[in-house]
């Protein structure tokens, strides 16, 4: 009397992964959007400073970089061992600094420019000269809003 | 002379170049969140007449960096672990000591009429100073202030100070104002 028979006898059935790649390209797109390549090569190296009050710096299109350090290896026999200002990709000095700042002003919408961010990235062993010199150069510019760019402090204690 | 069925398109492998790509943007993508100290430059004055009232003595705060990275405070020599607290002590006066500077009252929304400390930290720096000491000088600096705030959130409110509302911190900021003057002592005032 074999009543109750077993539908299906062994063999495992194959899960349907026709879904998978909905879901693989799912993340992919999330991957893509959130990505953001590096625009600048940079030709200065900088360790970057530590500290621990830290801000986070929101909007990446309202803030305008100003790379600061010394020139990588390659660059050393032109531009020598001395920290060098770098905006956008190449190397600049400080009067530079004013039309640069005008540049990225202009290129924003006209509701955001009052929100214009300036971050300083700074070698964390350049001398406070340059740094001071760019500070000048920007209430000239008149970009008051400043970030002076560091990495979270790793205790050591 | 079977006819043929159209053959579908074998999606089998799509997986494998959509986790290809996947893994690839996985891989470069850098969430870097920028972050840092933020600070807000006086602006320029071109050739104006100072006549903002001299600053007396008991209310400023003298923080002086030099080329070797040596911190002179008020007159006198300071390790940078120190600094925090020499900072606080001065923004609150809690002992209405001479020295320290004069407060004055104020009204403030949720907290009623406050002393308010007068006080103005002043950083000067020199142009040899590192980078890295001058930002741990900000860094101290913007500690004690954060410290003060926070702890006056939670005694008031007892909540921390970022989860407060916008009026909230905005009452305690007036409390405890982060007055840094930099560089320029003669420009000393009310400046963020």
């Amino acid at each position: 009397m074999a009543k109750f028979r077993k539908k299906k006898s062994g063999g495992q059935t194959a899960i349907n992964t026709a879904s998978l790649p909905d879901i693989v390209f799912m993340l992919l797109f999330f991957f893509m959007v959130s990505t953001t390549m590096k625009e600048v090569d940079m030709k200065v190296q900088i360790k970057p400073a530590q500290a621990t009050e830290l801000a986070k710096l929101e909007k990446k299109e309202l803030v305008t970089f100003i790379y600061v350090g010394v020139p990588a290896k390659k660059f050393q026999s032109l531009y020598g061992s001395e920290p060098r200002i770098q905006l956008n990709d190449q190397f600049a000095t400080v009067p530079d600094i004013q039309s640069y700042i005008a540049q990225a002003r202009d290129n924003m919408k006209e509701s955001d420019q009052p929100k214009m961010t300036t971050s300083i990235k700074a070698d964390r062993e350049c001398p406070m000269g340059v740094i001071t010199d760019i500070k000048q150069a920007l209430r000239k510019a008149a970009a008051l809003k400043i970030n002076y760019s560091a990495a979270e402090k790793v205790d050591v204690k | 002379m079977g006819k043929r069925d159209v053959q579908e398109v074998n999606a089998g492998s799509m997986a494998d170049i959509a986790f290809l790509l996947l893994i690839f943007f996985l891989v470069t993508t850098t969430m870097d969140t920028d972050t840092g100290l933020a600070r807000l430059l006086p602006p320029m004055q071109e050739d104006q007449p100072d006549d903002t009232p001299p600053i007396k003595e008991r209310n400023v705060f003298s923080v002086l960096l030099n080329s070797n990275n040596q911190l002179l405070v008020e007159g006198k020599q300071m390790r940078i672990e120190e600094l925090t607290e020499a900072t606080k002590e001065f923004m609150v006066n809690p002992l209405d000591i001479e020295t320290l500077p004069e407060k004055k009252e104020v009204e403030v929304e949720f907290f009623g009429l406050q002393m308010i400390s007068k006080g103005v930290i002043s950083l000067q720096n020199d142009r040899g100073t590192e980078y890295q000491a001058y930002l741990m000088v900000q860094n101290e600096l913007q500690r004690a202030v954060s410290e003060l705030r926070e702890d006056l959130a939670k005694r008031k409110f007892g909540k921390e100070y970022d989860k407060l509302e916008t009026e909230e911190q905005k009452a305690i900021r007036t409390i405890y104002p982060q007055k840094i003057s930099e560089a320029e002592p003669k420009n000393i005032g009310g400046k963020k």
